[in-house]
């Protein structure tokens, strides 16, 4: 199927525009944001696929989280920023789709999967997990991102290292969120839900709850706005939440393809970039690609 | 359908933490209620106003706004839980307390004018009026709208759930999270266990309304 | 009606309730004091936290907010009340087929949560969120508003019904004509409390991702860090205060202008009827 795609000479355009945006970002793109990847001009595809569809309909719909920081967050302008919604742009531009195109709309934990079965969106980038109960419904691209859950707890605290500390003890996640079911299923904490992460710092600071747990990334983005109140329990993370890119099932097609342009975009860089402006303003350490799961 | 069955446990749970939530509250709310709705037709001027005022800023905030200042202002001040049931109950029965004023007071103005006259000709203090003649054939005839309001008690319980206690509504989430294949299957579980609790109520309602229209 | 309750309050009294009345608003307002005084102690008035609202960007995103509460809230609302009126005259129906029916529906309905079954029309129709929020308020709504609508026909003399099928209109005249317009204007005050309740909960719509008012709150309080969290909120709170304060008093203002042009349209002697809004 893939000799159907044509390799591009925008791959060389893509990576020398790359190179020539990162110069220009040090004179001052708004933090969270890479500025508008390079779009392809004029890729060609093969008929009927879904990259052809989308490419001569000019836009896509993609679903992303609106409460996500760092990863997908909307901000003042209404527009979601984060590692998530860059990766999306890079997808929409390799289909020749400017990020002024995309239909952006936000996917809660709940309706990822029906967006994605009744065609509400083409694609849901939104910290999704990959797993094997969703991927009876839906199918997915990547991972391209391998987080971790961590444990946040108040400066002073030194009793919580490790997962199994706080057995018992009452930790703050978010309403149906993967790690909240983690922490109890797995490590028996006795879990105080919220609705946001942001709402789980008050009790952590007012010393309601021990430790607040999710992904490590957004527990460093609370750190380091409060370095005097939190800390990481630890710098170690206690699972792998590989993120997956969500699309429509058995799209074979859409999917090989994805995982063709991630790749592309760890070679030319833009990946490092996309996470540089976002996620990488908390932890500097750039990761790999994680290995595609290419099934 | 194997989403509900192999999580009855949790369900069962959410549905006992909701009940727990609703049933508190409801007590508070209509002992609050009510001594609302007496400081409103009170001759002091200023319970009137309290009484109004109070009702008037409860029932214009949204429950989720009323959570916030129990759960996480209130903290602010001092005042800290070990439980964050009392928060919530603390923001379900201040609000639902609103509600229930505006019903019993409707049903005090229901009461026949010539009862609270007959009692005064007595020579009955106000508290008098209130408490051994207006109210019990009041809070009688105001029995379904309160039990109405008890219904939306329950289903409003969900709100807590964003507020650091787990309920019905909340398993509900985390099981739609984990079972992302069978989302529709787990909330069809949740939305029978809400009408486990809310439909009996509200034919408790009506039988009740059919007793009382008949004695009136 | 309550001055019905108690004697004229004599000088002793009205002296007593001024001394109680200016000793109460004192403990109240000291106790505002305090509660300002503790939570300004933790900065939460610096002018820093709130310099936000001087920005143009967050105030577009609240109007957006508003806006998106208010039109759920508006079509919900001249949807679901006319389907109240018509399930009210099912329910009342002199035929049992009709009426039983309607009944099972009526209290399906208003025993589901609101929240769920937004969710529900946006899993099995496929809609958008919008049109699951506002389906999701107008099944419910229109149930508790047949259900006052209900309790106020209930509530009129016989006689009007009587009366109404005595001069030969038909049962289904009689309700449109007769009964159905008294029962409207004397539960006025519960159909409006019930409106703010349907605009309160268009806040549920964060289940399918509906970008209303609370929603766009929560999710700026989460982007711009923990330390606006408290004034984002407390706005938040004043907005939602004022929309329903106004809603309440033009519903008011439009039930006036009504009763006016239909004067004498209710016996004032017949005690009020009882049917409250539910939150």
């Amino acid at each position: 199927m893939k000799a159907f795609m044509t390799r591009r000479k925008s791959f060389f355009v893509a990576a020398t525009a790359a190179l020539a945006l990162s110069l220009s970002a040090c004179g001052g793109t708004t933090p969270g944001t890479t500025g508008d990847p390079t779009v392809a001009e004029t890729p060609t595809f093969a008929a009927g696929t879904t990259m052809e569809k989308l490419a001569s309909a000019g836009t896509i719909k993609i679903g992303t989280k609106y409460d996500q920081p760092l990863f997908g967050q909307v901000g003042l302008d209404g527009k979601p920023v984060g590692f998530d919604v860059e990766i999306g742009k890079l997808i929409a531009a390799e289909l020749g789709i400017p990020a002024d195109k995309i239909e952006w709309s936000e996917t809660v934990s709940a309706n990822r999967e029906p967006f994605i079965e009744q065609g509400r969106v083409d694609l849901v980038i939104a910290t999704y997990t990959i797993n094997d109960r969703r991927k009876e419904v839906v199918s997915f691209a990547g991972p391209y991102y391998e987080a971790g859950q961590a444990l946040m707890v108040n400066k002073d605290n030194d009793s919580i290292k490790t997962p199994e500390d706080v057995r018992g003890k009452k930790v703050c996640s978010v309403t149906g969120s993967t790690p909240a079911a983690t922490i109890v299923d797995k490590y028996g904490a006795e879990l105080v839900p919220a609705a946001t992460y942001s709402a789980c710092l008050e009790p952590l600071r007012n010393k309601q709850v021990e430790a607040i747990t999710t992904d490590n990334v957004i527990l460093a983005g609370f750190v380091d706005k409060e370095p005097d109140a939190f800390k990481l329990a630890s710098d170690e993370t206690f699972t792998k939440e590989p993120y997956g890119i969500g699309l429509k099932k058995d799209d074979t097609e859409f999917r090989n393809w994805i995982n063709d342009q991630l790749e592309k975009f760890e070679e030319n860089g833009s990946y490092q970039k996309a996470w540089e402006a976002t996620a990488g303003t908390v932890i500097k350490t750039v990761p790999e690609l994680p290995e595609l799961d290419r099934y | 359908m194997d989403a509900i069955l192999e999580n009855l446990p949790l369900y069962w749970e959410g549905l006992l933490r909701t009940l727990f939530l609703s049933t508190v509250s409801g007590v508070i709310a209509l002992v609050l209620g009510t001594l609302l709705a007496a400081a409103r037709v009170s001759p002091v001027a200023a319970l009137r106003g309290f009484s109004m005022t109070y009702v008037e800023v409860l029932r214009n905030t949204p429950l989720t706004i009323a959570f916030f200042f129990a759960a996480i202002v209130l903290p602010r001040l001092g005042v800290t839980f070990d439980q964050f049931e009392v928060a919530a109950i603390i923001a379900l029965s201040a609000y639902t307390a609103a509600f229930i004023a505006e019903a019993v007071r409707s049903g005090v103005n229901s009461v026949p004018v010539g009862q609270a006259e007959a009692a005064r000709s007595i020579g009955m203090k106000f508290s008098q009026v209130l408490s051994l003649i207006i109210l019990p054939q009041a809070l009688r005839t105001v029995i379904p709208p309160l039990i109405n309001i008890l219904i939306a008690l329950v289903k409003n319980s969900s709100v807590a759930g964003a507020f650091f206690v787990l309920e019905l509504f909340g398993y509900g989430r985390q099981l739609a999270n984990a079972y992302g294949d069978q989302v529709l299957a787990v909330l069809l579980g949740v939305a029978f266990f809400y009408l486990l609790l809310t439909v009996p109520l509200g034919i408790l309602a009506s039988t009740v309304e059919r007793k009382v229209a008949i004695s009136r | 009606m309550s001055s019905v309750l108690y004697d004229v309050p004599g000088p002793k009294a009205r002296r007593v309730s001024l001394i109680g009345s200016v000793v109460g608003s004192l403990l109240i307002l000291g106790l505002l004091a305090w509660i300002i005084m503790t939570l300004a102690q933790q900065g939460i008035f610096e002018g820093r936290r709130w310099a936000i609202f001087t920005r143009a960007d967050v105030w577009s995103l609240l109007g957006n907010g508003i806006g998106a509460t208010l039109s759920a809230a508006a079509l919900a609302a001249v949807i679901a009340f006319p389907l109240g009126l018509m399930l009210c005259l099912l329910r009342i129906s002199d035929l049992a087929v009709i009426r039983i029916p309607i009944r099972v529906v009526l209290e399906f309905l208003r025993g589901m949560p609101v929240v769920l079954m937004m969710f529900f029309v946006l899993l099995v129709f496929g809609t958008n969120a919008f049109i699951a929020v506002v389906a999701g308020l107008v099944l419910y709504n229109a149930a508790v508003f047949s259900e006052i609508i209900r309790a106020g026909i209930q509530s009129l003399p016989k006689g009007q019904r009587e009366a109404g099928l005595t001069v030969g209109l038909t049962s289904f005249q009689s309700r449109m004509i007769i009964e159905l317009p008294q029962a409207v204007r004397r539960m006025m005050p519960s159909l409006v409390a019930q409106l703010v309740v349907l605009l309160k909960d268009t806040s549920l719509g964060y289940i399918v991702a509906y970008g209303e008012l609370l929603r766009a709150v929560q999710v700026m309080a989460d982007f711009l860090g923990p330390a606006f969290l408290f004034p984002i909120f407390f706005v938040a709170a004043a907005i939602y205060i004022a929309i329903n304060i106004c809603v309440s008093r033009i519903a008011v203002w439009i039930e006036r202008r009504g009763t006016k042009k239909a004067a004498g349209g209710v016996a004032k002697a017949e005690p009020e009827p009882i049917e409250a809004a539910v939150p």
